[in-house]
């Protein structure tokens, strides 16, 4: 059972003031705290725990800059075998489809059976690179997956997995699907491990292949800004809209009239 | 005239939005592909769309998005519109980026609005679950395909378009490398939220599994009872049962109290009927204060138990 799972470094700005650079081409990132996504995290344990079962050998992969090789070092720790970091700064600008494509590149003459990403990421969200996958690799595709088990399956050559994944109004459906095959990690599948400093320790002499558009074997219009099919034209505010009545005052003062306002509306 | 095609799951709502962002788009000649629908759904959908191609399952047979997109790929390859249209749900999910990469077309996902500039697709779209908001464009010259996101769209008006009923002849593919086993339905809780009038919301803010206690206390002081988000549910802190949103479950509450919850679009998604929504949240720049009523920006563990004290004290 050889597995193959993407994973981004994203920044964690839940907690962040967000001031937008000059241009609207980009935020400052001072502030932001960064890390794995969050789907991905389920994706890796995901990929491990399939391991530990069924033997073989699991490949963690992302596209990014020299920083992002944190979260390879991470999914390391956690019981990734092997690491692969495509990292080239003919990649700067890459939209959805070209960071599909590299990744496409990279994984295209690799044994593996499935092919693992998070349902979305959590800054730009688009949720595309997983399907996109599956249509560069024509492999058949599921979705936001809750439950993922495999009946068989040696490098490539066969077998099933038995996959839930959610479809609409709070429905889940559970479909076999022949491998190889992507599938995408929606949150809870599991009980990510906990990652101790020791154990990234651990593993900080561990070989990462890097792999730059050349070896991929990647025309220059191919990466990057020069291949995104999307453009950024500017980052903004959300417009406020009418939004919340913000209270004021004193802590004492502000639960005061929340109270009153409650109890006219009907909450007391 | 531009051919712009609809994708739809089900004749609901989210049909009528993708043909009023259509419509919005200028003079255009509107296809919905609908699968498996009833008469009466096809004839539904004719009202809002200039020709309804119904693509038939097989009995028993649901929307399943690896059938779906073997049967439109080349239909579409075939009918070539400039403009292909889906909503960003979990089939959405599921279908709309395997579409775009078979048919090797630009995808905008996720869209909130959506607009056109020479031969160019803008739309603008969410980072950082709704803090920033960026406008991003594609080339559409050679087709594009765009997602858009559910509710962010007004619904068409009926004007009855009369639109053409068409069945598609799906001539048969490949065996499916996918297959339907069972469609699970969600597990009944022993709480029903969703007959709640007043609901306490916690989200992640609360951070650890023994501060729930404040909220469940707060929430005994209110007669209401306790939802969540999807973290919470993730981490098993409190049941399925009590998760409000697209994945969980739709609330029609009074009052909806969301405590350290940031107001990601697929939480709000189950919020319905516009109760009286208070937000307390110690970042004065999350989502949620947008469609709150009132806002307290504040540290939840000073303000949760302070309300509750209060409460208590007025209700003697
Ligand atoms: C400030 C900012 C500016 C941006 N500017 C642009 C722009 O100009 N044009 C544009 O098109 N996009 C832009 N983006 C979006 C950015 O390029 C996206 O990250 C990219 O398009 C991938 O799509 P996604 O995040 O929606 O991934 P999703 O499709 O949501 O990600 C799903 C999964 O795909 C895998 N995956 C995604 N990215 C990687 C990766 N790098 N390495 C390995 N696996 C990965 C992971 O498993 C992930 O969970 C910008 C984003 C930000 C935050
Ligand atoms: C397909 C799909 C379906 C999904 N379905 C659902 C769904 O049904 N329901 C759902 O909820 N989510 C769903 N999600 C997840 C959703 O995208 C968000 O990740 C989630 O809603 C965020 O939950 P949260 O607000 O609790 O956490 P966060 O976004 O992390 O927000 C926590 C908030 O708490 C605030 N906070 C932190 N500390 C304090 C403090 N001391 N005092 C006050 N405030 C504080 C922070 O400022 C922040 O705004 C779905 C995602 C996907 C991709």
């Amino acid at each position: 059972m050889n597995i193959i799972v993407c994973i981004k470094r994203v920044a964690d700005t839940s907690e962040a003031e967000i001031v937008i650079q000059r241009g609207g081409q980009g935020l400052e990132e001072e502030d932001f705290a960064w890390g794995i996504n969050e789907w991905d995290n389920f994706a890796v344990e995901a990929a491990v725990q399939l391991k530990e079962q069924h033997g073989g050998v699991v490949t963690a992969m992302t596209l990014g800059g020299e920083d992002d090789e944190e979260v390879l070092r991470r999914a390391l720790a956690m019981g990734c075998d092997e690491a692969v970091h495509l990292c080239d700064e003919a990649f700067a600008g890459a939209d959805a489809w070209g960071i599909a494509k590299a990744l496409a590149a990279a994984v295209r003459g690799r044994s593996y059976d499935l092919l693992l990403c998070g349902a979305v990421s959590g800054d730009a969200g688009g949720g595309q690179v997983g399907g996109f996958l599956a249509g560069l690799l024509d492999l058949p595709l599921v979705a936001l997956a809750t439950c993922l088990e495999v009946g068989s399956g040696n490098g490539g050559t066969g077998g099933v997995a038995r996959v839930r994944h959610e479809v609409e109004s709070g429905l889940e459906r559970v479909v076999e699907v022949d491998l190889p095959a992507v599938v995408t990690v929606q949150t809870g599948i599991n009980e990510p491990r906990y990652v101790s400093i020791r154990g990234i320790r651990k593993v900080a002499g561990a070989e990462v292949q890097v792999l730059d558009g050349a070896a991929l074997g990647l025309q220059a219009a191919e990466l990057g800004s020069a291949g995104a099919r999307v453009r950024l034209e500017e980052l903004f505010l959300p417009p406020r809209g009418e939004g919340a009545e913000v209270l004021e005052g004193s802590d004492e003062e502000i639960v005061q009239r929340l109270v009153e306002m409650l109890h006219q509306r009907g909450g007391l | 005239m531009r051919t712009i095609m609809a994708i739809v799951e089900v004749v609901d709502e989210t049909a009528l939005e993708l043909a009023h962002a259509a419509r919005s788009l200028g003079e255009v000649h509107l296809t919905a592909a609908v699968f498996g629908a009833e008469d009466a759904g096809c004839a539904e959908l004719a009202r809002y769309f200039d020709r309804v191609v119904n693509f038939p399952l097989s009995p028993g047979a649901v929307f399943d998005a690896e059938h779906a997109a073997a049967a439109l790929t080349p239909w579409l390859a075939a009918e070539q519109p400039f403009l292909i249209l889906l909503s960003h749900t979990n089939n959405g999910l599921d279908l709309a980026p395997l579409l775009a990469a078979r048919l090797d077309l630009p995808m905008l996902a996720d869209c909130l609005e959506l607009g056109l500039r020479d031969e160019q697709l803008t739309a603008v779209r969410t980072l950082y679950a709704g803090k920033v908001h960026a406008r991003v464009v594609a080339d559409a010259k050679g087709g594009a395909l765009a997602t858009l996101r559910p509710g962010a769209f007004d619904g068409d008006e009926a004007i009855d378009r009369g639109g053409r009923i068409e069945t598609a002849a799906v001539p048969p593919g490949p065996p499916a490398r996918r297959r339907l086993l069972e469609t699970v339905a969600a597990e009944a809780g022993s709480v029903d939220i969703t007959q709640a009038e007043i609901l306490v919301a916690v989200g992640r803010g609360i951070e650890e599994q023994e501060n729930l206690e404040i909220v469940q206390s707060l929430a005994a002081a209110l007669d209401a009872e306790v939802a969540c988000t999807r973290p919470i549910v993730d981490k098993n802190w409190l049941p399925k049962s009590r998760q409000v949103g697209t994945s969980g479950q739709s609330v029609s509450p009074k009052v909806y109290l969301a405590i350290g919850v940031s107001g990601s679009f697929q939480h709000l998604g189950g919020v319905k009927g516009k109760p009286f929504l208070v937000a307390i949240n110690q970042d004065a720049a999350a989502p949620i204060f947008a469609v709150a009523d009132v806002g307290v920006v504040g540290d939840l563990f000073d303000l949760v138990p302070l309300l509750e004290e209060k409460i208590r004290a007025r209700k003697g």
